[in-house]
């Protein structure tokens, strides 16, 4: 029992309230969300800490015990998702603010945007499968409103499908419960662990179906993506930027930590690798085609999951490892590309590749910022983004999967030129001054509370490839954790 | 009785499903209402055969399991509280626009003509 563990969910959940209080003082509600974000980060950083140093808690809500109460369970893997996301959502805070284009005066920015963060931090702490789909409805809740808020004819269009979607798995997430529990009597992972190998292998397949199926809607795997670069570019920036961070990597933590615990197999799954190909490719391909800055990253989203899956699929510690180090090396990345896109955007008024030109000869600062997580997402040395596809092609060749390997480099060459394709669509040629109709007068063309956090974030993304070895030694840790079903088992029920 | 029950949650799944795939607003949020009731009342059978309401007070009866009852109460909210932000969203996208019918993603037609127009 640690009173720490439900802080980072307790804690924007609190202050959502006290923002919805302060309604209509942006100011305060400003004040409010910074000084609660602030708390949480720490108390996550607090929790990795102390998850590094003795070992993975659990907390029984209540002190019911956890067969009937609410469990919420901090090992490794949940606690690292943890820090990253909070700190992701800080710094993404601070952009927000600093942002003109967001309508954070809008009252119900900011309570809304805490209940996101509060759902998300319950997400990974949950250790019971009902409240994982309570956690995802907090989550998507928020997420619906903060996509709409602005409530132009494009955003009621997009976030129509993107409502609707997420409406049909989170139906398809309840039958998944319902038929969980009729099989087994328990919704608690831990029990679900050990009672899921009695079941028939008939009915043990088709459930870790259908659940592969409602993360898999979340998480955007092929071939149940197509909400995603349709819904995403048309939120303001720092929304889209928080969705694309965090969103998708939840639905991913949700499959991994079920495959795991409930599903897991011996060897490495044809199935899940040839999802992950499939999601690689075709994302990639996908974004090739588009024109605008903010829906080629989306599409790069869903290629870059393939990666995850990869990792997953092979069913190892190698690469299991791989696959948590490529999560955070991707949050990080991923939300600062699309903070990039958002400041071109903020200062010439458009995303599209064929009205962009010459952004680096008049916003330097801003071109450095976007080059740097650029060549990471594509996994050129020396960044992030080469330590994680390195760690997952010598944990796919150790188990002698030389196709889905190809097909990852290849998605990788193909990253390259899609970023070169946005580097010289935007950034390059001759800067007509007239284009850049909000620049500010300084060299990044942008505020300072815009540049700040993503500069921030882009020093994070080379600190994570500067201490690569140790973060993939706790990677490892919480891998092997994971690949160790026994000892979750062990921590929430007790010895 | 639970071959009636698990009889309607098909037919709720059914329709939903029907609904689902069709072009006009109105029916797909009917039909994910349906969906929800489906899945609600799935929830609620999946505690198995039903009983006397389950307080414990010496009586050695079988009691339903409360559990499922639970969950299905906690599920009922949530999708009820959902509809209606999506009737909400559809009666905007009817102030907007005038139309009920869910549209194409404008910039994916866009990308797709110019496709066209190269081969």
């Amino acid at each position: 029992m640690n009173v720490l563990v439900p802080l980072p969910v307790v804690l924007p959940l609190l202050a959502a309230a006290l923002s919805l209080a302060a309604y209509g003082r942006t100011t305060l509600q400003r004040a409010i969300g910074l000084v609660t974000m602030t708390a949480t980060c720490a108390a996550s950083a607090t929790l990795l800490t102390l998850v590094i140093r003795d070992g993975p808690m659990s907390a029984d809500l209540g002190g019911w015990g956890p067969s009937i109460g609410i469990v919420l369970v901090a090992d490794l893997f949940a606690v690292v998702m943890l820090a990253v996301s909070s700190a992701m959502v800080l710094a993404v805070l601070v952009y927000a603010i600093g942002s003109p284009a967001t309508g954070d005066s809008a009252a119900l920015f900011h309570p809304v945007y805490l209940v996101l963060a509060a759902g998300v931090s319950a997400s990974f702490l949950t250790g019971d499968l009902f409240n994982l789909f309570v956690a995802f409805e907090v989550m998507l809740s928020a997420s619906y409103v903060l996509m709409t808020l602005g409530g132009r004819a494009e955003q009621v269009r997009s976030g129509m499908t993107y409502v609707v979607v997420s409406l049909l798995a989170s139906t398809l997430f309840i039958t998944a419960v319902a038929l969980v529990y009729a099989a087994t009597g328990t919704v608690n992972l831990a029990e679900l662990a050990v009672r899921m190998p009695d079941l028939p292998p008939f009915v043990r397949d088709s459930l870790g179906l259908l659940l592969l199926v409602v993360f898999g809607i979340k998480a955007a795997i092929f071939p149940l993506f197509f909400w995603l670069p349709d819904s995403y570019p048309t939120a303001p920036t720092p929304v889209t930027a928080i969705f694309a961070g965090l969103l998708t990597k939840v639905g991913v933590y949700a499959i991994i930590r079920t495959q795991m615990l409930l599903f897991q197999s011996d060897g490495p799954s044809p199935l899940l690798l040839s999802i992950a190909g499939a999601t690689m490719l075709v994302g990639v391909l996908g974004a090739i085609a588009q024109d605008d800055i903010k829906r080629i990253l989306s599409f790069h989203i869903v290629s870059q999951i393939g990666y995850m899956i990869l990792g997953l699929g092979l069913f190892t510690v190698a690469g299991l490892a791989a696959s948590i180090f490529y999560i955070v090396h991707h949050i990080i990345v991923k939300t600062t590309l699309f903070l990039v896109g958002g400041i071109v955007e903020q200062a010439t008024g458009t995303g599209a590749l064929r009205r962009l030109s010459g952004v680096a000869t008049r916003m330097p600062v801003t071109a450095v910022l976007f080059l740097v997580p650029a060549l990471s997402l594509a996994g050129l040395p020396p960044f992030s983004g080469f330590v994680a596809k390195l760690g997952l092609v010598e944990a796919g060749l150790a188990e002698h999967r030389h196709v889905i390997i190809g097909v990852s480099l290849l998605v990788s060459l193909l990253t390259l030129f899609s970023m070169t394709k946005i580097w010289g669509g935007a950034f390059w040629g001759t800067a007509d001054e007239a284009a850049f109709v909000n620049a500010a007068p300084n060299r990044s063309g942008a505020p300072a509370l815009m540049i700040a956090p993503t500069a921030v974030l882009v020093a994070a993304s080379l600190a994570v490839a500067l201490a690569a070895g140790p973060l993939y030694g706790v990677a490892e840790s919480a891998a092997e954790s994971l690949i160790d079903a026994g000892a979750y088992v062990r921590l929430v029920t007790g010895p | 009785m639970i071959v009636v029950l698990a009889l309607a949650v098909g037919g709720l799944y059914a329709a939903g499903a029907f609904l689902l795939l069709q072009r006009s607003l109105t029916r797909i949020i009917l039909g994910i209402a349906l969906l929800g009731h489906g899945a609600n009342l799935l929830l609620l059978l999946a505690g198995g055969a039903s009983g006397r309401a389950p307080i414990v007070d010496g009586s050695d009866q079988a009691v339903s399991d409360p559990l499922p009852q639970a969950l299905a109460l906690t599920a009922i909210v949530i999708t009820f509280g959902l509809t209606a932000f999506l009737l909400a969203l559809a009666y905007r996208s009817w102030l907007l626009r005038h139309d009920d019918e869910v549209e194409d993603d404008v910039e994916d037609r866009r990308i797709a003509r110019l496709g066209r127009g190269k081969s």
